[in-house]
């Protein structure tokens, strides 16, 4: 069974509620059952409810509450963006983020696509019936 | 009274307090040169004889006099102000016309006419839309252009647009008859060719585009399974 990322401080997480949605975190401390203290090079430290935090399976080697200049340091060091970007996890947000920002002609461009796409497999389907076939 | 200062200048009297000025009616009397006027008159403040009066022609007494007194509407002076067109359409824009005949088709933006409306074409060949005007209301701009350097739309206004005159037919009744059999409206050939111009520089743009000719042929749909309140049309 895999392991599942474990709360600690230096683990990375994504924010999947409220204003901040959709960025990543470092958890660089824990304040009680519920809270979390979060930092990210891009925010002011503050505290977040790990109800609204999604763990990550990348971890970063810092100290608990490291001054902004070493976390960015840490995450860097650890290459968190492109490990998140290379994750499959990761990958698929990207992809929705750029479904989401398609203009009325990329919709239609994709249709096409899809419609050729589907055209393709059916050839490619008809020709292997009729292999069996015959 | 003392005649009117020139345009543009400003009174030689500053205002201590609205309704106060710095200088008596004897230091403005100076200021104003009135002396200098006087004396260049011989000493009396030059008149001017009234222009004499247009030649009134006597006025036709009014046929009918109404039984009690008509009042006047009051004068109403207000003038609209120029239609503001959204910053997202600017010339070329690929435009989805909401509502009317050609709902939901793909129209190339041309320009904004004085009455504010918009002008737009297919074009013809491409959607079948032809040159036409379409408030801009009904429309969805979307961030698509198409290059329309090369069209003159310099002949194209609203009264391009006008329907036109139908002559008055006196009434009578071989006419009620006649009237059954309506002639059939067509387009005049200086119109179809206009048309042809706007197009042919268009259609050139268009094909540059990959896929953009398919686009605006095909019409903008959308069902209940589409989220289409999270669509985006502006990137």
């Amino acid at each position: 069974m895999e392991q599942q990322a474990q709360l600690k401080d230096g683990r990375v997480a994504l924010v999947n509620y409220g204003k901040d949605y959709g960025k990543l975190v470092v958890i660089v401390d824990v304040l009680d059952q519920n809270r979390a203290l979060i930092n990210a090079p891009d925010m002011v430290r503050s505290q977040m409810n790990f109800k609204r935090l999604s763990l990550i399976d990348i971890k970063i080697d810092i100290n608990r509450v490291p001054r902004k200049k070493s976390l960015i340091e840490a995450m860097e060091k650890a290459d968190v963006k492109n490990k998140w970007e290379n994750s499959s996890w990761g990958k698929k947000l990207i992809v929705q983020k750029r479904r989401a920002a398609l203009n009325d002609f990329d919709r239609f461009k994709l249709m096409l696509a899809k419609i050729k796409k589907g055209g393709l497999i059916r050839q490619e389907l008809a020709k292997l019936k009729k292999e069996n076939a015959a | 009274m003392a005649p009117k200062a020139a345009t543009g200048r400003t009174s030689r009297n500053p205002d201590l307090i609205r309704g106060v000025g710095k200088f008596s009616r004897s230091k403005m009397y100076h200021k104003r040169g009135l002396w200098a006027i006087k004396a260049k008159n011989g000493g009396v403040f030059p008149k001017h004889d009234p222009k004499p009066a247009a030649a009134e022609t006597p006025a036709k007494p009014p046929k009918f006099y109404p039984a009690d007194d008509v009042k006047k509407p009051l004068a109403n002076k207000r003038k609209h102000k120029p239609t503001k067109l959204r910053a997202s359409i600017t010339p070329g824009t690929v435009l989805i016309l909401l509502a009317g005949r050609f709902m939901g088709k793909r129209v190339v933006f041309l320009k904004q006419l004085t009455s504010g409306l918009l002008l737009v074409t297919g074009p013809f060949k491409v959607n079948g839309v032809p040159l036409r005007r379409v408030n801009q209301s009904y429309v969805i701009a979307t961030s698509t252009k198409v290059d329309i350097s090369g069209v003159d739309l310099g002949k194209f206004d609203d009264q391009y647009f006008e329907k036109e005159a139908e002559k008055k037919k006196k009434k009578g009744e071989g006419e009620f008859f006649e009237a059954e059999k309506e002639e059939k409206k067509v387009l005049p050939d200086d119109k179809k060719d206009d048309q042809k111009t706007v197009d042919a520089q268009l259609i050139k743009s268009i094909e540059a585009v990959l896929d953009l000719k398919t686009y605006l042929s095909a019409r903008f749909y959308s069902e209940p399974q589409f989220f289409i309140s999270k669509f985006c049309f502006m990137e």
